[in-house]
């Protein structure tokens, strides 16, 4: 972990001692004891990339994870049907047919186009917002949970505070007040903003049980900063419940951008998104579920790739994992 | 109006009306004889917003107990026909001052009489601003009437117990017709000296009663038992009525579908297109009292004058009807030919003008390529709508018919709550600028209700500042009318120069919609889509 | 250790101050004015609406509102919601149906949640982990109306195994049905957070020494693993019981449950300043409880982590 304690070398015992040890020099270990101080420092993401590329689930997520992407990016490679032109009430929950699909929406709209379409929206929402939770949950959690004392007290109230706030009152005022600036950011925002506290919460209390780890003593007790202890050790062994809830949060941001256009202070029913089909599919329910099961298909998909995702890197950044494989 | 609960998402917009009956078809509450009269009928309610005072009821939630446990001057039966309740006569010779007669004998649950006292007390009550009564402007056509100060009804006269007469402002001829309406209920003397604990315990004079003095349980539901010293038409043919108050309609399907309701009157949007298959012959589908539009106000760009007379027909003409109504509501909807309601008295599917409201994509084009050639179009056509009622579905099915036929941008336009729709809609100095949907649902059975508070120029509801002296003229001549087919024909004439200017561009009139448990009999809906409870039997 | 609680319990009082004035100051900067949405699509006379605004004294400034209500909470009055009835006892009234659908909720996400995710975590990799992943897919990507409403229907009205409602009274019998769907949504975090620890636990020294000591499977694994794996569950658990004490607005709408959900949504929507803020402040204190008795018992799960210095 630390190569401190081998950078002195090692001297021979004085001559004259009561009992004679032979000099390190002439034993077998110091051939296992050797290092070159050359060498790089073994570095944790490096370690952890060695290892992910290694497993076949890496590759799988990783390549649903550039398709998912490539489809937001380039929604016309994959279709050519305008989704929000001509959309006929005559096609309305309409079977497959010849270049749709999937078949059509209530509004007589076709659904392959409108999830292809909606990709870019709900994807640049899910991941903005858990980016955004993420950072916010692990400072807030970080320093509350090492530090403790005052600064857990302050940081940890004002995160209850945050989480008081009943999410659609937050978004209904926040998206009004930024009525003239609706985008993927503002929602994101609105969404982020008020999620944080949960992963803050989760992160604190695996901080409070690993930093009284030994390996975190070790590191005290050779006088290592505590910000330095905090960064290299403690983060990177409490992560995997971070990315537990993170994953599966993914799902639950597209879902929430949803409601907000349902609520009237989404970026309309104009934009496209799976949640927003999700949404007007769910009054269909009892007569034409597929509208239904396509876009949360779509979704499900897209967070099983970030979850398998997840999994590699938790397992990655766990040398105590690669070892028991 | 009598507005709707906002609920939870899909709130099916409930409304009813009696063009066509189910059950009973005679109309009368004539019962059955071998019908068990204990029964109790559970059916779906909502917390009332409102303590449960007559003058303060303006909502469906408390609207349906208010006016089981009162009784007015008149009742409207299933067709909408007043028919004297608490009134011996109602009389005119100038349809401006009016002699009402009380029938003799009529008391309260706790036995105080009923007479002239305590109808004109309640509505000077209800007209004093200072009592901030939700329904004061009903008082308004009442000599006296002022909003802005708080002064008294002058036009009130007790002449003795059981008579007192009531002067208007200006003629109307169809004022008895309003008197069956809420806000007109006789309070007991006992109200007054605490109206705040009167609304949570009323003592009425209606067919039904509260159980007991805990009978309302906030949020959970009411018990009404019959009251014994109600001698009118709506005598209860049950034990009794308790509304269970639903956040959704969603809730209430399910308890009907498993037996745990009885009658309910609001089906969610998740079962407009099973709830005929489910409920069969206990599904409830019937026109009613209700009118759906959207305005395109005059401070709208490229909505003014000439151009804005052909884009407004153009638009109107853009939009199916036949098929919205068809493929988003399932046939609850029936596609508007003018600006009332077809259950009223005075309802013509044939005025002329009306072929604007025919889709007709051919002349759509036409008639907006000939405003564009006044002043080319730009932008997005848009239309404002509150996300918290159930208008999606529908703004962007308008939309898209708009988009496609008109080959403009055209898109719903939410704003998240009812109060800030209304805010955008009233305000006086930033006037909106974009189409808003507007609806109406009658208090009283009369057009003049659908078309005086909402097309005449400053009306209190005409949001769209529409203004036209030909129109204002034919609404003032109608209601100074004695012979009310006279009036009908005036009514018809202002619309049919409503048809041209477009004030409002119709859509279509909400159906009631509904159903009843097995085990239950005598379900009718009543012209204003609310159950005639008192008829209803089980077992 | 008393003098921790007693820190915490006073930390209270700022959390108290800050939720009700950001709460209050939302309320009041949502767009419109409520008193108009009491008149559906009628519109009031300028003076009633004048009168009525001075009733909820909207025609005051933001902090002059703040304060009477603030005023008005130290002497036990909540406010007046616009249906006239007291905010105190609506309370009174909702508070207790959705405190028990909320514990109803939380043990079943815990004892289901725990136990697949434990499983999963034992056998990573496995048919039963890849099973867990999928359910766990399915619950996330569907809308809770949709899990409601085929609860419902399924166990409701076709099976008749529950009531489709909840009866008056709410009986705890009447809320375990939703309370399955409200923990079906938070199924699949506490699954994945115990997966996760499960994991990394098991490969820590101390589980390997036990299995070296040849100490049963059956004790290893609640003793050792699973004890060592529950903070960030515990954790969890607690934010999630804030969440459901807010109330859950559909899933209680859909069964019609007489609790918090719809109250707070209703008053939310209609700009409601005192019952929201109320409702919140009442949320806000029990979860302030809750999180304080979750630190204590990361001491009784870790006794490394203590708090008394």
């Amino acid at each position: 972990m630390s190569n401190d304690l081998f950078e002195h070398p090692v001297t021979a015992s004085e001559p004259g001692a009561s009992h004679f040890v032979a000099p390190l020099e002439e034993t077998p270990l110091v051939a296992i004891d050797v290092v070159n101080v050359a060498d790089k420092p073994s570095n944790l993401w490096i370690d952890a990339w060695r290892d992910a590329r290694r497993r076949p689930t890496f590759w799988v997520s990783g390549a649903l994870i550039i398709l998912v992407v490539v489809v937001a990016l380039f929604p016309w490679l994959f279709t050519s049907v305008l989704p929000n032109n001509d959309c006929q009430l005559l096609n309305s929950n309409g079977g497959p047919t010849a270049g749709h699909p999937l078949g059509f929406t209530k509004q007589g709209c076709d659904v392959y186009s409108r999830i292809i379409n909606g990709t870019s929206t709900s994807l640049s929402v899910g991941i903005i917002v858990i980016v955004l939770t993420t950072v916010l949950g692990l400072v807030f959690g970080a320093f509350a949970g090492f530090y403790g004392g005052v600064v857990d007290a302050v940081l940890s109230r004002i995160g209850d505070i945050f989480f008081s706030i009943p999410y659609i009152l937050a978004a209904v005022v926040i998206m009004s007040v930024l009525v003239n600036y609706r985008s993927v950011w503002t929602i994101s925002l609105a969404i982020g903003l008020f999620a944080w506290p949960a992963t803050a919460r989760v992160l604190r209390a695996e901080i409070l049980r690993v930093k009284n780890a030994d390996f975190v003593m070790a590191s005290e007790a050779l006088g290592v900063s505590s910000l330095r202890i905090l960064l290299r050790h403690v983060l990177p062994n409490s992560i995997a419940p971070v990315i537990a809830i993170t994953t599966i949060s993914l799902a639950a941001a597209i879902v929430a951008e949803a409601t907000l256009s349902f609520l009237g202070v989404g970026l309309g029913s104009s934009i496209m998104s799976w949640g927003n089909d999700i949404n007007q599919a769910q009054r269909d329910l009892r007569t034409n579920p597929q509208t239904l099961i396509y876009p949360s298909l779509a979704l499900s998909i897209t967070v099983f790739a970030f979850i398998l995702m997840g999994e590699v890197i938790r397992d990655a950044l766990d040398p105590k994992a690669r070892a028991l494989r | 109006m009598k507005i709707r609960r906002i609920g939870v998402g899909a709130v099916a917009l409930a409304a009813a009306s009696a063009l066509v009956l189910t059950g009973c078809s005679s109309g009368s509450s004539t019962p059955a004889s071998t019908a068990n009269t204990t029964a109790i009928i559970t059916t779906n309610g909502s917390e009332p917003q409102n303590p449960l005072i007559p003058t303060n009821t303006n909502e469906t939630g408390g609207g349906k107990i208010v006016d089981s446990i009162f009784a007015g001057l008149v009742y409207y039966d299933a067709t909408g026909k007043p028919i004297n309740d608490m009134a011996d006569s109602i009389t005119t010779n100038d349809s401006q001052t009016y002699t009402i007669k009380i029938k003799a004998n009529q008391t309260f649950s706790d036995g105080e009489a009923v007479d002239a006292k305590s109808f004109v007390d309640a509505w000077q009550y209800g007209a004093l601003t200072s009592n901030a009564q939700v329904n004061q402007s009903f008082f308004a056509p009442i000599e006296g009437y002022n909003d802005a100060a708080s002064s008294p009804l002058t036009g009130l006269t007790v002449v003795d117990a059981t008579t007192f007469t009531v002067k208007l402002s200006a003629p109307q001829s169809d004022f008895p017709l309003q008197l069956g309406y809420t806000a007109f209920d006789p309070l007991p003397a006992n109200a007054f000296k605490d109206m705040t604990a009167f609304g949570q315990n009323p003592i009425g004079n209606g067919p039904y009663k509260l159980a007991s003095a805990s009978a309302w349980q906030h949020n959970v539901q009411i018990d009404l038992v019959p009251n014994t010293t109600y001698t009118g038409g709506r005598k209860p043919q049950n034990g009794g009525v308790t509304f269970k108050f639903y956040a959704q309609a969603d809730a209430a399907y399910s308890d009907l579908q498993a037996n745990n309701v009885d009658v309910i009157d609001e089906i969610p949007d998740s079962a407009i297109s099973t709830f005929t298959n489910d409920l069969g012959s206990r599904a409830i589908n019937q026109p009613s009292a209700v009118f759906q539009s959207f305005t395109i106000g005059t401070s709208a760009p490229h909505f003014q004058g000439a151009e804005g007379l052909l884009r407004r027909q153009a638009i109107s003409e853009a939009i199916d009807r036949p098929t919205i109504t068809k493929v988003i509501f399932n046939g609850t909807r029936t596609p508007a030919k003018d600006f009332t309601s077809p259950v009223l008295d005075g309802y013509t599917d044939s005025l002329s003008n009306n072929s604007v409201l025919t889709y007709n994509a051919d002349d759509a084009k036409k008639l907006w390529a000939k405003a564009d050639a006044i002043s080319p179009w730009s932008g997005t056509f848009q239309l404002a709508y509150n996300a918290d009622g159930p208008h999606q579905a529908w703004v962007d099915a308008v939309a898209n018919s708009v988009k496609n036929v008109l080959g403009i941008d055209a898109a719903g336009a939410p704003t998240p709550t009812f109060a800030q729709f209304r805010s955008l809609v009233t305000d006086k100095t930033k006037p909106i600028e974009t189409a808003f949907r507007t609806g109406w649902q009658a208090d009283y059975p009369a057009v003049s209700d659908f078309l005086t508070p909402l097309y005449a120029t400053g009306a209190s509801s005409n949001d769209g500042h529409f203004s036209d002296p030909a129109v204002d003229a034919l609404f003032t001549k109608a209601a100074s009318e004695t012979k009310t087919d006279a009036a009908i024909k005036d009514y018809q004439d202002a619309q049919v120069i409503l048809l041209k200017d477009l004030p409002a561009i119709p859509l279509w009139y909400s159906n009631v919609t509904g159903g009843y448990a097995t085990g239950v009999s005598n379900v009718q809906f009543g012209w204003n889509s609310v159950p005639l409870y008192y008829a209803i039997t089980k077992g | 250790m008393a003098g921790y609680i007693l820190r915490r319990l006073l930390q209270a009082i700022p959390v108290f101050f800050g939720t009700t004035f950001l709460i209050y100051f939302m309320v009041f900067a949502m767009p419109g004015d409520p008193i108009l949405a009491l008149f559906g699509d009628k519109t009031p006379s300028p003076a009633l609406v004048a009168q009525l605004r001075a009733q909820y004294h909207l025609d005051q400034p933001f902090i002059v509102q703040y304060l009477i209500y603030i005023g008005g909470i130290f002497q036990g009055n909540f406010g007046i919601s616009y249906s006239g009835q007291p905010v105190g006892d609506i309370l009174l009234r909702t508070f207790p149906v959705t405190l028990r659908l909320a514990v109803i909720a939380l043990f079943f996400e815990t004892v289901f949640g725990i136990v697949v995710g434990l499983i999963s975590g034992l056998r990573k990799g496995k048919l039963f982990d890849a099973s867990s992943l999928v359910v766990s897919l399915i619950l996330i990507s569907l809308p809770i109306f949709v899990i409601a409403f085929v609860g419902q229907y399924v166990f409701g009205v076709q099976l008749g195994w529950a009531r489709t409602t909840v009866g008056t009274g709410a009986p705890v019998q009447d809320l375990i049905l939703p309370a399955l769907v409200l923990a079906s949504i938070s199924f699949a975090q506490i699954v994945r957070l115990t997966r996760s620890s499960v994991i990394e636990t098991s490969g820590l020294d101390f589980v390997r020494t036990a299995y070296s000591k040849g100490l049963s499977r059956n004790r290893i694994v609640p003793v050792h693993i699973l004890r060592n794996s529950l903070i960030p569950v515990v954790t969890y658990l607690a934010t999630d019981f804030g969440v459901l004490l807010v109330g859950a607005t559909v899933t209680e709408g859909i069964f019609n449950v007489p609790g918090v959900g719809n109250t707070l949504y209703q008053a939310i929507i209609r700009s409601e300043g005192p019952t929201v803020v109320s409702f919140v402040t009442v949320m806000v204190l029990l979860y302030l409880i809750v999180n304080l008795i979750v630190d204590l018992l990361y001491g009784l799960l870790d006794p490394r982590i203590r708090y008394v210095k």
